[in-house]
């Protein structure tokens, strides 16, 4: 079979299955007892099991088969969970993730995994006998009690209201006679029987499936009615060719009421059940009921999977539409043709809205990018004999991709450090009088035109003395400046590059390199990072990223006949300055801009654009700034604020002086952007 | 295979600078663009050859002035003057030419190394010349025509 055509889908399936496995354990290693978890994980490992023997990836198979054994015995009772198990399970997991993205880069997807498989193996078969039977007492009477039927959200809703409103809900399991010749016929007077007597939620097999007698010779019915049992039990009796008719109460109904974690527990765990009953008979039960489940919680998300190449196309032809609409406008405004500007003022107005569409379009939540972290801490966590607990909050928080794609490995550095040499030792923490367990959290919020991902821990925060005492001896700053720099700035003297304060060098946080390559990256996707510590108490490192790479928000400004973009993210304000306001200061012109000295920079011949004929009485200033420094940009006036689609100046020029890319105005020329970086020194 | 050689031909796009005729190959070219009905938007600090950028549909790309790269007498843009539009391994650029309206086969064998003097153009741009019937045409060499500006104070000379 050619797969090729499957093998995107595969590769994207795939990863998105061994994310929920992750995710899932988890939340398993945190309710070991939760049994709707490790069928959650069972179908994510079941689903992949079988899309990979399709694909012919044997060995991928071969290990989520025995993953899939390792769950089916806990989710059975037969195992206990215990890390040890989870362990295992992690590293399978791992394991596979690895063939995964061999496959995706091009290998064959094969993987020595014998170590793991028996391993597996060993759990299956190896459990504590004590342990297993003590379970096992529990688990029969969950069994037992609710043993044969599924019931979705729905019917136990119409279920649990029913004896609400003083109904009885019974299952009945009717077995005809082997000898029975008319089946479907036999089925039907059941039926009609019950039909007069209350109302059928839910038959096992389905309605059709009776119908067309496919059924060995037994059939159960749910119902809900107000006759007693025995009462329905012989009327069902009467109809001739039964073996017998056995009636009970519907099960679930004392667990609906309670609390919704145990529901799930209730529910899920009779989901193997008839699975092993019929299991010759109804192979795919298990998997029906499962994927009935995923679906109707994954209703309200309806997605498609769209190659984000084919948005960038899409894109770049919309803004060949926005260049058309803008000549558009002019020839309306110049015909003064009434139809024709109410007809151009829609399409104005559509476009306008497709805009949007299409740029939100590209926005991909923050959750794609953090949901890898649980699992780093996990094991970050045990390799450094620390405890800590990550909380991530405002996972949801939409990105542009581009920012997505590069936004990952400065954050895993981030938490690295902040693991290793943020949070203390349990032994220090204990002694300082915290909790055992450090606190990470991962924060993500949108605030204006930029989100913040900020990283917070309750370690032991910077301490003054020491990263003086490092900057000083690597030449990073001199003992005069040392002695006047805030805590604040302290604090950032560790993303300098060439710094590293851990006394001992671990494998998990580099060798100094990291904070500074962190740094940088989030300069270059036009961010910004900041520390904030308290000694004793913990830092903050907050990132500030513009919202988009590819959208962004400026002010165009006119330098005589030329038109040039300053970003919004880095003006503090425009101002208008009176001539007679700039000073001089040893060869720069400086401005006094409330109460500090801000040297003033003329655009117009950094740029070359030539100067006004006349003398202006009044120049038009735009503040911008660089970290803590200011420049006051002169220009010949204002036109407005803008959102526009950053377009790079492509390879063949490759370094512009004070220039960081280009756009396409509405009119279809192009106007450059002003790095004020660049001006700022 | 002598034979196969001396029948291989190259397709060329053929274009005038002042009085010469220059050719590149076919497949390089993107298109071919009117210049005015282009507008030019100027780059401050880019050496005099880089004209600016030009919006190509919905594609910011650089054009070069290739009088000015070659060190020819400038002349003012009109009717006939063309931007061809090239794409080379990393990136596009736009040409701006006196006239562009040929395209022509040329034998592969009919390229000769350039003599000795061709005029002002600088050899290293120059890839050959061929003399095809009575027009000489002088393949261009654009890997080293279009050098990436990286540093502009080391490419302005």
């Amino acid at each position: 079979m050619d797969t090729n055509q499957y093998l995107e889908m595969f590769l994207e399936e795939s990863k998105e299955h061994l994310q929920a496995c992750n995710e899932q354990l988890l939340e398993l290693e945190k309710n070991p007892d939760d049994l709707a978890i490790v069928n959650e994980i069972f179908r994510a490992a079941h689903t992949l099991k079988g899309m990979s023997a399709t694909m012919g990836y044997e060995d991928i198979a071969n290990l989520t088969h025995k993953m899939e054994n390792v769950l089916d015995a806990i989710r059975n009772s037969k195992i206990r969970v215990t890390s040890e198990i989870l362990d295992v399970v992690f590293e399978s997991s791992d394991a596979l993730e690895e063939m995964v993205i061999d496959i995706e880069e091009g290998g064959t997807g094969k993987k020595d995994v014998e170590k793991l498989v028996t391993m597996l193996n060993q759990i299956e078969a190896g459990k504590s006998p004590l342990e297993a039977v003590v379970e096992k007492t529990e688990q029969t009477e969950t069994v037992e009690e609710s043993a044969g039927l599924v019931y979705d959200d729905f019917e136990q809703t119409v279920v649990s209201q029913s004896i609400e409103q003083g109904f009885h809900a019974f299952e009945l399991k009717v077995i005809l006679r082997d000898d029975c010749l008319l089946k479907a016929a036999r089925v039907f007077m059941v039926f009609e029987i019950l039909e007069k007597a209350g109302e059928i939620i839910k038959t096992f097999p389905t309605v059709e499936r009776l119908e067309n007698e496919e059924f060995d010779n037994q059939f159960t019915v749910v119902i809900v009615t107000k006759e007693e049992a025995e009462e329905l039990q012989a009327k069902v009796h009467k109809v001739s060719e039964l073996e017998k008719a056995e009636i009970r109460p519907v099960q679930f109904q004392s667990a609906a009421m309670e609390t919704a974690v145990t529901t799930e527990t209730q529910i899920a765990a009779p989901v193997s059940t008839p699975a092993k009953q019929s299991a010759k008979k109804e192979p795919a039960k298990t998997e029906n009921g499962a994927a009935k489940r995923s679906n109707s919680t994954h209703s309200a998300n309806k997605t498609i999977r769209v190659n984000i190449d084919r948005l960038d196309v899409l894109m770049n032809l919309f803004e060949e539409l926005v260049i058309d609409r803008g000549r558009l406008q002019s020839i309306a405004a110049e015909l003064q043709n009434p139809e024709l500007n109410e007809t151009t003022e829609r399409m104005t107005r559509i476009s306008g809205d497709l805009q949007n569409i299409i740029l939100n379009m590209r926005m991909v939540p923050v959750e794609t990018v953090f949901n890898r972290f649980p699992k780093m801490v996990r094991q970050l966590a045990r390799d450094l004999d620390k405890k800590i607990n990550l909380e991530i909050i405002g996972a949801e928080t939409e990105l542009d991709r581009t920012v997505i794609d590069e936004i990952g490995d400065p954050l895993v550095h981030l938490i690295r450090n902040a693991l290793d040499h943020g949070v203390e030792s349990p032994a220090e923490r204990i002694a300082a009088g915290k909790p055992e367990e450090g606190t990470v959290t991962l924060r993500a919020y949108h605030s204006g035109n930029h989100v913040f991902i900020e990283l917070e821990d309750d370690g032991a925060g910077v301490n003054r003395a020491r990263v003086l005492k490092k900057a000083i001896e690597r030449g990073i700053v001199t003992d005069e400046i040392a002695e006047t720099l805030t805590d604040k700035q302290v604090a950032e003297l560790i993303l300098s590059s060439g710094f590293s304060t851990a006394e001992k060098l671990t494998d998990v946080s580099g060798r100094g390199v990291g904070l500074d390559v962190v740094k940088s990256t989030i300069e270059s996707l036009g961010g910004h990072i900041s520390i904030e510590s308290k000694e004793g108490q913990g830092s903050l490192f907050q990132v500030q990223l513009p919202l988009t790479l590819s959208i962004i928000s400026v002010m165009l400004v006119q330098m005589q006949k030329e038109i040039f973009a300053v970003p919004l993210s880095s003006i503090i304000e425009t101002a208008i300055i009176q001539n007679a306001d700039i000073l001089n200061a040893h060869n720069q012109r400086v401005i006094d801009f409330r109460g500090k000295i801000v040297p003033l920079v003329d655009l117009r011949e950094i740029f070359d654009t030539g100067l006004p004929e006349e003398q202006e009485e009044l120049k038009s200033v735009v503040i911008v700034r660089k970290g803590e420094n200011l420049a006051a940009l002169v220009v010949d006036s204002f036109i407005g604020q803008q959102e526009i689609v950053l377009k790079s100046l492509g390879n063949y020029l490759q370094s512009v002086f004070a220039l960081s890319g280009a756009t396409i105005l509405g009119n279809g020329q192009v106007a450059l952007i002003v790095d004020c970086n660049a001006l700022i020194k | 295979m002598t034979t196969e050689l001396e029948n291989k031909v190259m397709k060329t796009i053929v274009f005038q600078l002042l009085d010469k005729e220059y050719a590149i190959e076919v497949d390089v070219v993107q298109s071919i663009e009117k210049l005015l009905l282009m507008t030019i938007t100027r780059i401050p600090g880019v050496p005099s050859y880089v004209k600016g950028v030009i919006n190509l549909r919905g594609m910011v790309t650089p054009i070069v002035d290739l009088r000015n790269r070659f060190d020819l007498p400038e002349m003012e843009y009109n009717d006939n003057t063309r931007i061809i539009i090239v794409n080379l391994e990393n990136f596009d650029v736009g040409l701006i030419v006196d006239d562009a309206n040929d395209v022509i086969d040329i034998p592969v064998n009919a390229l000769e190394s350039q003599p000795e003097v061709v005029g002002s153009v600088e050899s290293e741009f120059v890839a050959g010349v061929a003399k095809i019937e009575k027009r000489l045409l002088v393949m261009l060499n654009l890997d080293h025509v279009l050098r990436p500006i990286r540093n502009v104070n080391a490419d302005e000379n």
